[in-house]
């Protein structure tokens, strides 16, 4: 029961880092990316890679995929950042879907749909199994809390304040003087590292990666997870990521039943999980931890601050 | 081998072609790009497939309960789920939209499974033309997608609803102050629009298979073709289904098929890299 307590609350801590990476991007500048698995992805990949195939350690790895994923966020936000909204969740949608099609196929590489298994983790096979997931859930949450504490201190910070200036007004911004297109590849490859850093680490603890892992649910999971806890909040993010993993486990429970089938009890726990997400954005869009401005530079009465923040339909 | 590859790129193109319109009619004048499309172009798939292997409907027949099933189902759906998430903005409804192909794509597992069926067709031999291999049937799904494409220029350029269809898509506030039903026009939008999914995705199918996922397979290269054309634009959407199509069967010269899929991608990335409108289309900046 303690063991899998451990590994439900590893997985969490992974779905929280990849709602943080998400919120950066999407909750503080305003940039959606429906194909964040892409770059969950590219991260695992590139630390399974290198530690598998080049023998690097772990650590390196991890690095690796960071800078890797952050480096093609930059690309993708390059080429995306001047168009409207619209044409970057196509474009993201595709882009994870063209990720996972080179995986599927670059079997020299990748190992196509097979995946790539055998992958370390930190002192596994050194030590029990139980004692490792132990260990990994430690790292999981230590790395949790320090990009909870840096991203707390951005969204604080001057460069968190313009974030939101352009999500809530690019116009405005740029009036203002900001470089309204530094800031936007800036936020989006901080969004692409932190996911390709949820993915090495994932691929570091199951030990195992594979194509079919990186499918558009699980982009929904976290949209989801983000939505529900409080778009803009960091708090949020992991509230919803935890509430994800723990619905999606008790459906575990709840849907073994004999009258379904597996496909059908699959089939159906996905279905729960996107209307949900059609539910949170139609009856609670703030999510249950909405953001809130830093006390201190709020001076506007709540109404108008909700009026800036409703999206602009003409925009 | 390249004029091969040109005959098939254009067939596949007229098919891709419908969805296509379908993205672009519903963007025109609801102004979001409606991932659902995919999930109601495997209902209509699906639709097409009860009726010609259950029942015993002809192909041609099946279609039309593709098109009217998926143009019901898509009213219904948008009425239910994104209707009243579009208040909230476009992001939220595309987001919203995600999640509907989602979930309907699950309502299809949870009813058929995931095994892959095919239509009830008679078979028929290729033809050859002049050293060309050219199947009867997509000829015939050729001409169908040409006569769908003919019917939705007809109605939009001719008929009273049709007009206003394209007021509301031109400026709304002015159809509104001509007593335009924005409201109805958006219903009507959508309805036609996943009618025509539908009809897209049986036609898709017949050449893959019936499957939960046989909408959403196509989806890169649906809204490849939609964003080559320029977003917004019916006649933008058939020509950039027939630059997707033919760009993704030339492919073949130098990529694996499994590809394919990803020349979409790519001309995406080209065209808003160039011309970021798109072929037809208005301002994407």
């Amino acid at each position: 029961m303690t063991d899998y307590l451990v590994s439900i609350l590893t997985f969490a801590g992974l779905y929280g880092l990849m709602a943080l990476g998400l919120n950066i991007a999407w909750g503080m500048a305003g940039m959606i990316n429906l194909g964040l698995v892409g770059f969950f992805a590219l991260g695992a990949y590139a630390s399974a890679l290198l530690t598998v195939k080049a023998g690097a350690p772990i650590a390196l790895g991890v690095l690796a995929a960071v800078a890797f994923s952050a480096a093609c966020g930059v690309i993708v936000a390059l080429v995306t950042a001047r168009l409207r909204d619209d044409y970057l969740a196509i474009v993201t949608l595709g882009f994870a879907e063209v990720i996972r099609i080179v995986a599927s196929n670059e079997i020299w590489l990748t190992k196509g749909t097979d995946g790539i298994s055998g992958i370390p983790g930190p002192l596994r096979g050194q030590v029990a199994p139980a004692t490792f997931n132990t260990i990994y859930l430690v790292i999981v949450l230590a790395v949790v809390v320090a990009i909870v504490w840096m991203f707390q201190n951005v969204f604080r910070s001057p460069f968190g304040r313009v974030l939101r200036a352009i999500r809530d007004d690019p116009q405005v911004a740029a009036v203002a003087g900001k470089w309204v297109l530094r800031f936007k590849v800036q936020a989006f490859a901080l969004s692409a590292a932190i996911l390709g850093l949820a993915g090495a680490l994932y691929g570091h603890y199951t030990s195992y990666v594979a194509p079919d892992v990186f499918v558009p649910l699980l982009t929904l999971n976290i949209v989801l997870a983000l939505s529900l806890g409080g778009l803009g909040n960091n708090i949020g993010a992991l509230l919803g990521a935890l509430l994800i993993v723990a619905f999606q486990e008790s459906a575990r429970f709840v849907g073994s039943t004999p009258a379904l089938e597996a496909t059908q009890v699959a089939a159906l726990r996905e279905f729960v999980i996107a209307v949900g997400l059609l539910v949170v954005l139609r009856w609670r869009p703030q999510g249950i931890l909405p953001e809130r401005s830093p006390r201190w530079i709020r001076p506007l009465p709540d109404a108008a601050i909700e009026d800036v923040h409703a999206p602009s339909a003409g925009a | 081998m390249v004029l091969q590859l040109l005959v098939n790129g254009v067939i596949a193109g007229a098919v891709l072609a419908v969805p296509a319109i379908s993205v672009n009619a519903i963007y025109a004048v609801l102004r979001f790009p409606n991932f659902a499309v995919a999930s109601l172009a495997t209902i209509g798939a699906f639709a097409g497939y009860v009726a010609n292997a259950w029942l015993g409907v002809p192909a041609l027949g099946a279609i039309v309960v593709a098109f009217v099933v998926a143009g019901i189902a898509g009213v219904v759906c948008d009425e239910l789920a994104l209707r009243p998430i579009r208040a909230r903005g476009l992001m939220a409804t595309a987001i919203a939209s995600v999640a509907l192909t989602i979930a309907l794509e699950n309502v299809m597992r949870f009813l058929f499974g995931n095994e892959e069926r095919g239509y009830n067709l008679p078979i028929l031999r290729d033809w050859q033309v002049a050293g060309l291999r050219i199947s009867p049937r997509e000829v015939e799904n050729f001409a169908i997608a040409v006569v769908a494409m003919v019917a939705v220029f007809v109605f939009l350029r001719f008929t009273r609803t049709g007009k206003a269809m394209r007021a509301v898509a031109d400026n709304p506030t002015l159809a509104d102050i001509k007593g335009i039903d924005a409201a109805l026009v958006g219903r009507l939008a959508t309805g036609i629009g996943m009618g025509l999914a539908g009809l897209g995705g049986m036609l898709l199918a017949l050449d893959t298979s019936v499957d939960p996922l046989t909408g959403f397979r196509a989806i890169l290269s649906v809204f490849a073709a939609a964003v080559v054309g320029g977003l917004g634009s019916i006649p933008g959407a058939v020509v950039g289904a027939m630059v997707v199509g033919v760009a993704e069967e030339l492919s073949l010269l130098a990529l694996p098929p499994d590809y394919r899929t990803a020349v979409g991608f790519v001309a995406i990335l080209l065209v808003l890299t160039l011309r970021p409108r798109g072929l037809l289309g208005e301002r994407a900046q």
